[in-house]
């Protein structure tokens, strides 16, 4: 095949999928390359058993870029939600429950805390606010900025200095504290701590005592489903119906995707880079190349050492991410009955978390390879609200579990069958009963996740989410605007600028990065 | 715990770790001759400044034979079957262009394009080389190895050196029997069996005159340096020397020393205190054209770009030693300052290298000054002394390189 591309897009997660999108919306020639038979990556919904469709790892929309929605017309291809802003169940220990929705709160609470959150919400969401420009923008260099860098930095800056003086210094103080901390600050009552505090933690390596979990939280609340601000999104269909619109729209545009066509190889001539080699040996010619594999992978791996600075390399090797959350799909036979919770508590988002030193302790084992016993998980059971997902009468139940070390002291091949009786063991405990409504299981650890989601050391954002790790930081200094040191060659994904989760802006800021470097490439007429 | 914190290991734990400087395999010939103890420190090694002559050792360095222990040099073994590749990428040369069995100088960079350390490699066989530099190289050269199936060894303590240097360094070294001798040329390789080991001998210096390295196992080091002793009995004899006397040569011959002429850019703390090969006037170890090596694009920026500095070569008016003195445009604007300088006894001219703010050294050179404070029995004295910038080497004699060199 002598087929030349302007871009060729590796790898075809949800990021990979907008930046094509964009690409192709601007006229350019796109080949979308994915290994796996579907698009999704991440963002996937698995059969587990015949009927039971199940988002496969992420399973909840924090914040799929409105702009992303609306300019890739999301909607109209297919994006929906199964309900858009979810409630929350925190479960205890003891059998206290806390339902959270929004500003409001009820159950296991104090009359205080009541009356408390509303406000400290409104503090929150509105330091998050501030800093959403950031998420849509080229992280500025530190060095030799042009005008349009500087008016970036000059924007984040009036965003945070436009807070005011009492909410700038309010925001100074806490960015960098931990969230155990701020949360006693303002609750007494430990499942709404709990609360917050696991919104801190999950999908990182960090325990409610680390610091810079404020700036996870912070994180979590920049983005908007519909018009609410840190609401939570099931969408119908689970995370793949996400992923296939997104697809759909590229496609639109004029985008190829093909699947099954792993890339051996980012082929670098001279000082660039000529296009991709399949790990069947076929050689596909491209002006640039976009990858949506983590960093690590795409320099290490895909790239090699031989075309790289030694301090680059260095300091891609050195990136931190270890991922500490496993992932859990159960199809069952029926709704499981969690003690106390009603079929509006099922139909929402239901947190297993007692108190942020329950977390804590959770977090203690896996510093030293070994998983928590008793661990924080976060559940959605989408055919409570979505019909497509389990046949009639039955369920599917999703879970991430916090704190699972990839680096697990016995292994996880060994250790695999009997973590899974643990996880099963501890939802008995919330859910009487359950384990005989066990229809098929999935279980999704770290070195899953690394083999075959290709993230690197099973960690969900392609590395840890932390302050020495964002904006112009990430994935390391130097490098933080899209375009690798070699010609031609971006990132896209998750290791990029602003990070993890299904928000479609490291695809979306990516693709502007191309669009700014990269000429389309001359045509025969 | 660490064991070796245990207190009831502490006895043994001292009996087996050296604690000091380290000595070198010439040590036990190089220290009684110390007549001053004037030692220095040199990557944890003691090195000899002088001998209590410095004038002497410098004499004997350009008119007869001098040795210099350069056994603390640090050296890295690299071997494997990407050795070729690992130094193409780590190093600013084209490796390729290096037989077995040739020596190459070279720098090597961070990815800024600022120079690490300078060194000499050693082409020994098919994948098989060492690198000898001042500086501890292990991190960065380990952090490089990465994803090349290379093995980085260092072994600075296995291999013992000796520089032999000067005008008689031929005859003397003949006269250890060293059959064609005559035939080795500038930085060749030749190895040769003595009493019992491998002696490896280089064509090579930092004195920029006739001279060679000398390489052996240190249980041959003694061996060795009592025969050149005795070999240079009749001729003028072999002078030992230390790192005074050497400066001075070096400067002669307008070779840099690291910390001296340049600081190596991952010793270097403050922003914009490091050099790229271009700014210490080593262009011609640059190869933008073999392919990828770390620094490169950023060289290939400066190039475009412009550099900000130079390291050239002076001559200053007068006798007064001009190390360290800040160099002035018309007398008033600053734009450098001399980082080594001496006066040169072989020269006869006061001579230095000075790394100058561009355009100046490189466009400009009219009108340049350099301020000197020289301390004489208790009195400052200030001097304007004119410089001008001039071609190195200072001192480049025909012996150098004449093949076969001439016997004394």
């Amino acid at each position: 095949m002598s087929t030349r591309y302007d871009h060729i897009v590796i790898g075809a997660g949800h990021n990979g999928l907008v930046c094509a999108a964009y690409l192709a919306r601007a006229g350019r020639s796109v080949l979308v390359l994915e290994a796996a038979e579907e698009v999704g990556g991440a963002a996937r919904t698995a059969e587990i058993a015949p009927g039971f469709r199940v988002s496969a790892c992420a399973h909840l929309l924090y914040g799929l870029h409105p702009r992303v929605i609306r300019e890739l017309s999301l909607r109209r291809h297919g994006l929906d939600y199964a309900s858009a802003s979810l409630q929350t169940a925190v479960m205890g220990a003891d059998g206290s429950v806390l339902r959270l929705k929004t500003d409001h709160a009820a159950g296991a609470i104090d009359a205080a805390d009541i009356v408390a959150l509303p406000g400290f919400r409104r503090r929150l969401l509105k330091m998050a606010r501030h800093l959403r420009p950031m998420l849509l923008m080229q992280p500025p260099r530190l060095a030799g900025r042009d005008l349009k860098q500087n008016i970036d930095l000059a924007r984040l800056g009036f965003a945070i200095r436009s807070m005011g003086q009492a909410d700038m210094r309010d925001f100074l103080r806490i960015a960098t504290m931990n969230v155990f901390d701020l949360v006693q600050d303002n609750f007494a009552s430990p499942l709404i701590q709990a609360a917050f505090a696991a919104d801190a933690v999950l999908g990182t390596n960090l325990g409610p005592r680390s610091p810079g979990t404020v700036l996870t939280l912070l994180y979590r609340l920049i983005g908007e489903v519909g018009p609410v601000q840190g609401a939570v999104a099931l969408p119908r269909g689970g995370m793949g119906a996400v992923t296939q619109a997104i697809a759909a729209s590229a496609r639109d545009f004029g985008a190829t995707i093909r699947m099954g066509a792993a890339v051996g190889r980012i082929r670098v001539e001279g000082e660039r880079v000529v296009g991709v080699e399949l790990a069947d040996g076929e050689f596909i010619a491209a002006g640039s190349v976009v990858s949506n594999a983590s960093p690590q992978r795409t320099l290490l791996d895909l790239v090699g050492p031989r075309h790289l600075d030694a301090g680059f390399q260095r300091d891609i090797g050195k990136i931190r991410a270890k991922g500490n959350t496993a992932k859990l799909n159960l199809a069952l036979s029926g709704l499981p009955a969690f003690r106390g919770l009603d079929a509006a508590d099922l139909a929402g988002r239901i947190v297993l978390a007692g108190s942020p030193s329950a977390i804590e302790a959770q977090f203690d084992p896996s510093k030293y390879g070994e998983w928590s016993p008793e661990p924080l998980m976060e559940i959605t059971i989408p055919s409570a609200t979505d019909a497509t997902a389990a046949p009639s009468g039955q369920h599917v139940l999703s879970a991430v579990v916090q704190y699972a070390p990839y680096r697990l002291k016995e292994g996880w091949d060994a250790a695999r069958a009997r973590y899974l009786e643990v996880l099963l063991d501890h939802l008995e405990r919330f859910a009487p009963g359950i384990r005989q409504q066990v229809v098929a299981q999935q279980l999704l650890t770290p070195l899953d996740l690394e083999r075959d989601y290709g993230m690197p050391g099973g960690h969900w954002h392609h590395g840890e989410l932390a302050i020495d790790q964002l904006l112009m930081l990430r994935p390391v200094n130097g490098a933080a605007r899209y375009a690798m040191p070699i010609a031609g060659l971006f990132l896209c994904g998750a290791g990029a600028h602003p990070g993890g989760g299904v928000t479609g802006a490291p695809g979306h800021n990516a693709a502007q990065a191309v669009l700014a470097e990269a000429k389309p490439l001359e045509r025969a007429a | 715990m660490n064991p070796d914190l245990a207190p009831a290991q502490h006895d043994s734990a001292r009996a087996t770790t050296r604690i000091g400087l380290k000595e070198t395999p010439f040590a036990p010939r190089l220290r009684p001759l110390n007549q001053f103890e004037a030692l220095e420190y040199w990557q944890g090694y003691w090195s000899p400044a002088h001998f209590g002559n410095m004038e002497r050792e410098y004499f004997a360095i350009r008119n007869t034979a001098s040795v210099f222990d350069i056994s603390p040099m640090n050296k890295y073994r690299i071997t494997g079957p990407d050795a070729d590749a690992f130094l193409q990428r780590l190093v600013t040369r084209d490796v390729t262009k290096i037989s077995v069995g040739r020596v190459a100088y070279t720098v090597w960079c961070d990815d800024a394009g600022q120079v690490i350390d300078d060194g000499t490699l050693f082409h020994l066989g098919e994948q098989d080389w060492r690198l000898c530099c001042q500086e501890h190289q292990t991190f960065w050269l380990e952090a490089s190895a990465r994803g090349f199936d290379v093995s980085v060894r260092e072994e600075t303590e296995e291999v013992a050196g000796l520089s032999l240097q000067g005008p008689t360094s031929f005859s003397v070294l003949s006269r250890l029997g060293l059959g064609g001798l005559e035939t080795l040329k500038p930085f060749g390789i030749r190895r040769w069996p003595f009493r019992g080991h491998e002696l490896m001998v280089s064509r090579t210096g930092f004195t920029g005159d006739l001279g060679y390295e000398l390489w052996i196992a240190p249980g041959g080091a003694l061996d060795l340096w009592d025969a050149l002793m005795e070999a240079g009995q009749g001729i003028g004899g072999v002078e030992p020397t230390g790192s005074h006397a050497l400066n001075m040569a070096r400067i002669e011959a307008g070779f840099l020393g690291a910390q001296l002429d340049f600081i190596p850019a991952d010793k270097a703390i403050r922003a914009g205190r490091t050099r790229s090969p271009y700014e210490l006037n080593l262009g011609w170890l640059v190869d933008l054209a073999k392919g990828q090596f770390t620094g490169r694009k950023a060289l290939v920026e400066e190039k475009a770009r412009g550099s900000r500095y130079c390291l050239v070569a002076v001559d200053i008016e007068g006798k007064e030693p001009a190390e360290g003195s800040l160099v002035y445009h018309k007398q008033k604007t600053e734009v450098g300052h001399i980082t080594s300088g001496i006066w040169s006894p072989t020269a006869k001219r006061n001579i230095g290298l000075a790394s100058l703010k561009r355009p100046f050294g490189d466009t400009k050179t009219e009108d340049l000054w350099v301020e000197i404070y020289a301390l004489h029995e208790l009195r400052w004295e200030k001097v304007m002394a004119r410089v001008r910038v001039v071609k190195a080497p200072f001192f480049e004699p025909a012996r150098r390189r004449a093949t076969p060199p001439l016997p004394f």
